[in-house]
């Protein structure tokens, strides 16, 4: 089967306005969450949240920020990134890559939640006349990926993977297939969130889903810790530019590692909860074994879905023992959403990229926060930068969403030139 | 009452904030889409804009009317 690899990435995060940055702040364990200052948060059970740590007002010019949905901001920002990491020049020439063999998958959980809130605050107090006319292409969640098309001149398609907290897993997922089935030769890929607004954080919120640690926001987000309480919301975005092999060979790139496989199944069991037997996130994890023609001893390293929910926590650790067996002992786990918060439609692509690094630099980051474990997990959890051994390594990352959406991707460092 | 001038300027800071367009170059004489490149959207949100600025409204049909920056201060002129 076609090889598909890894040749440029990009990031705007809770830890960094790019991914040198973000990976910096992740093997030193630094926690990007902080308290809500804005006064609706005042009378909210839930205080902090995880912000980009540079503002895209700080990046993007005024005008043309005025008609893109934050979220759309965050994910040219990453990708802009992600394409000239790749070596190509962000808005260029048609020249540069052919547009009938480049493709876009981006996904967001939500769409553009600020400009659609936004504008129905302008209708209900000014009237309909004060109604923007750029509301619907800023709210449509397939906005991110249609702007980076834009920018790229995507003609091979451009897509949208919509399935909660898995989405920019799927994203991947979409785009591997895309590109072993020959539609495309190289896509820009990943995922994008912005929906720190009162209305999901009170939402959220009633669901029980996120962390009341008001006083204490660095320490808010735990997984597998037993203080855990939920989730802390964060907003960002993370890029991959995925190329098949043929196509980076021909013009030289640099590579970071491959796409190996993925695994994609449902639970089937509840709209919320995960279904506590595993079986749906250890079949995706087996599945995207079998899709990179891995063994599970093969699987050094897991970025889990670990968000710091009571639940969700325990049935991951469950389900990766279920899923790689005796192997899981040879296996480093972490959850990066310990310091990054949750990016909801953006996790799946930063922690894919978080993977890929872990592998291609040889170093896992940490957990942080996970001072009091629960007992009897059986997985190793790196709570400080664990290094990785030397040789050919493969890991998993695990993306799991409302709906019962459990999607895992395959990373390895094979054709790295490093 | 604001004068021709007074209007232009404001107008075209307006022009300026929705579409980029430099202030200097909103001129009496300049069609909004062929010389300022302004696009039918940005152009919803000026007219909005104006309605706001000067206290005039605008009917959607009439909008289609005020092809140059002239137009449109010269309404603003008459209306408000």
């Amino acid at each position: 089967m076609t090889e598909i690899v890894i040749t440029g990435l990009g990031a705007t995060t809770p830890l960094g306005g790019d991914l040198a940055s973000t990976w910096q702040a992740m093997l030193a364990g630094t926690s990007g969450v902080s308290a809500i200052t804005e006064e609706w948060a005042a009378e909210l059970p839930v205080r902090i949240a995880a912000y980009v740590k540079v503002d895209p007002s700080e990046v993007i010019d005024r005008v043309k920020a005025r008609r893109l949905d934050r979220s759309t901001q965050l994910a040219l920002i990453a990708a802009r990134e992600a394409w000239a990491d790749a070596g190509f020049t962000w808005e260029g020439d048609e020249d540069e890559v052919d547009p009938q063999r480049l493709s876009v998958s981006i996904a967001s959980g939500i769409g553009g939640l600020h400009s659609l809130l936004n504008n129905w605050d302008a209708h209900r107090d000014k009237g309909y006349r004060r109604v923007s006319p750029f509301t619907i292409p800023m709210l449509m969640a397939n906005a991110p990926a249609a702007n980076v098309g834009l920018a790229v001149h995507a003609k091979a398609g451009v897509h949208t993977p919509v399935s909660a907290c898995a989405s920019s897993n799927e994203a991947i997922s979409l785009a591997l297939d895309q590109l072993r089935l020959g539609r495309s030769d190289i896509a820009v890929v990943g995922g994008t969130e912005a929906t720190i607004h009162p209305l999901p954080i009170a939402a959220f919120g009633q669901m029980q889903a996120l962390s009341r640690r008001n006083d204490e926001p660095e320490r808010a987000s735990r997984p597998w810790d037993r203080g855990r309480d939920g989730f802390v919301m964060g907003e960002g975005a993370a890029v991959l530019i995925l190329e098949t092999l043929e196509h980076a060979r021909a013009r030289g790139a640099r590579i970071y590692g491959t796409i190996a496989g993925a695994g994609i199944t449902a639970d089937s069991h509840d709209i919320v909860q995960p279904d506590p037997t595993g079986e749906g996130q250890s079949g995706a994890m087996l599945k995207a074994l079998a899709d990179a023609g891995l063994a599970a001893s093969d699987i050094r390293h897991v970025n889990a879905h670990g968000t710091s929910t009571p639940q969700g926590d325990l049935t991951e650790a469950g389900s990766i023992r279920t899923g790689l067996g005796d192997a899981t002992d040879d296996c480093v786990v972490t959850s990066t959403k310990s310091m990054t918060g949750h990016l909801l439609g953006g996790a799946g692509a930063l922690e894919t990229i978080a993977t890929v690094l872990a592998l291609h630099e040889r170093t896992v980051p940490p957990t942080i926060n996970l001072e009091d474990p629960e007992p009897d997990l059986g997985i190793d959890i790196a709570t400080a930068a664990r290094p990785l051994p030397a040789g050919d390594l493969a890991g998993i990352n695990n993306s799991f969403g409302f709906g019962g959406h459990n999607v895992a991707v395959a990373v390895t460092n094979a054709n790295s030139n490093r | 009452m604001a004068t021709t001038e007074e209007i232009r300027a404001q107008l075209a800071e307006l022009v300026n904030d929705v579409a980029g367009v430099p202030v200097e170059d909103v001129q009496l004489d300049k069609s909004f889409v062929d010389d300022l490149d302004v696009d039918s959207l940005a152009m919803v949100e000026i007219l909005v804009g104006c309605e706001e600025k000067f206290g005039v409204t605008i009917p959607d049909e009439e909008s289609k009317n005020l092809k140059t920056v002239g137009d449109a201060v010269a309404y603003i002129e008459a209306h408000s």
